[in-house]
């Protein structure tokens, strides 16, 4: 094991740093959309609500890899070209952007409606009350599911490997495939895994004892 | 494009084959990480000296790593310890041994929030441990686990196509199949595949509201 690791070091760094990449990718861009679609999904005007509702709910039940795998085939065959790395990172926005947008909507709905009406009562517009006033108040309840949603796009990062993205988990293909050793290859990717999401799951256990008094 | 060609019956039968392996997986997956998570979730929340210890750290362990991991080392790993699966066999053991890790999360979850008084007060009326978890915490816990159980459930059909890529015969392969015979055929088929996906995956969903909605009633 310990060899393999050795042997294939320059391999298993570049997978990581590609499978970290595309998550802070994601991430950002889950967060952008997911934040836009879930103000969509609770504003008071009809189009936008009927909009936000449609994305949300059709994103959330298609498997990722149906997503991606759009991305990948589909797109570059019609629209542009496009590389598998970018394929498999834009699809991994797009689901987890529905997902995303239930946790922030969720939060936001759970502020009390006394909160909203004091401050449209005060003078404030529709906007300012949200960004003054119930946002800052749904943040805490927001954070505890959406960091475990991000562990999650962390995992499903790995269907990168489909397309050829050169994450983590493709790595370990070519790997496992070169050398026949599958078992040591996959300890080896599980750890480096272990490494990412783990300090993440016990942050977000810690921040939900914390958030829970 | 060509949408007729592509919605012949052929294909569609093709299609709905996939579709009926990709529930056969999926209804066995839930079935048996619906069992294994309760007793994981039981032994998790009890606090058995040193085994709710070793038995949450693999659950946290699972839970961290992606499934697709997971399905590699069932089907490629294991046949170095000698044991051979089936592709089948390989993506349902693979689906319930992650699966059952969140489900024996959500399951402690659940038996977390009912109330202490409730464990007390069966065992001070002489009920055994097993006996008041199992008669009187496990169906007060159910009722709040029903709604994230079943979306839970809702990612587990749609993680079965991770299996395409140890050529589980399930709808994505077969799509894959058809327009590799026609590219013509691509756009059709997939949204033909995503639609199939969205109704089984949102029955669920609904399913899963609909709860939640009796529940917090």
């Amino acid at each position: 094991m310990i060899e393999i690791f050795q042997t294939y070091t320059a391999e298993f760094m570049q997978g990581m740093g590609m499978t970290i990449f595309s998550s802070l990718l994601a991430f950002a861009g889950s967060i952008i959309l997911g934040l836009v679609c879930a103000l969509f999904e609770i504003s008071p005007i009809k189009p936008l609500k009927i909009i936000g509702t449609v994305y949300v709910e059709i994103f959330r039940n298609i498997p990722l890899l149906v997503v991606t795998m759009f991305f990948y085939i589909v797109i570059p065959k019609y629209v542009m070209p496009m590389s598998g790395f970018s394929a498999g990172t834009i699809g991994l926005t797009i689901y987890t952007s529905a997902f995303f947008a239930e946790v922030i909507k969720a939060g936001i709905n759970s502020v009390p409606t006394g909160q909203w009406e004091a401050a449209r009562s005060n003078g404030m517009t529709y906007l300012q009350a949200m960004h003054h006033i119930v946002f800052p108040q749904a943040v805490r309840i927001i954070i505890p599911p959406l960091g475990n949603q991000t562990i999650t796009l962390v995992k499903n990062s790995s269907v990168l490997a489909f397309v050829a993205g050169f994450d983590l988990m493709y790595q370990a293909n070519q790997i496992s495939s070169i050398t026949f050793q599958q078992v040591p290859t996959y300890f080896i990717v599980g750890i480096l895994y272990l490494i990412i999401t783990m300090p993440l799951s016990y942050l977000m256990r810690h921040l939900e004892n914390k958030l829970e008094v | 494009m060509d949408w007729f060609g592509a919605y012949s019956w052929i294909n569609m039968r093709y299609l709905l084959q996939g579709l009926l392996v990709t529930i056969q997986v999926s209804v066995i997956s839930i079935i048996l990480s619906f069992i294994i998570g309760a007793v994981l979730g039981v032994v998790r929340y009890s606090k058995i000296k040193y085994v709710s210890a070793i038995v949450g750290f693999i659950i946290d362990l699972v839970r961290n790593l992606p499934l697709l991991l997971i399905i590699f080392f069932t089907y490629f790993g294991l046949p170095t310890f000698g044991i051979r699966l089936d592709i089948m066999v390989a993506a349902i053991t693979a689906l319930t041994v992650f699966e059952s890790a969140m489900c024996a999360e959500i399951f402690r979850s659940g038996i977390k929030a009912v109330s202490p008084g409730q464990m007390e007060a069966a065992r001070a009326n002489g009920m055994t441990y097993v006996q008041a978890m199992f008669h009187v915490v496990f169906p007060q816990a159910m009722k709040l686990m029903i709604p994230p159980l079943l979306s839970q459930f809702v990612s587990l059909v749609k993680d079965t196509s991770l299996a395409t890529i140890i050529v589980l015969p399930e709808m994505l392969y077969h799509a894959q199949n058809i327009y590799g015979q026609n590219t013509n055929y691509l756009i059709p088929i997939f949204v033909a595949l995503a639609g199939m996906y969205w109704v089984v995956c949102f029955s669920l969903s609904l399913l899963a509201k609909f709860f939640d909605k009796r529940m917090s009633a």
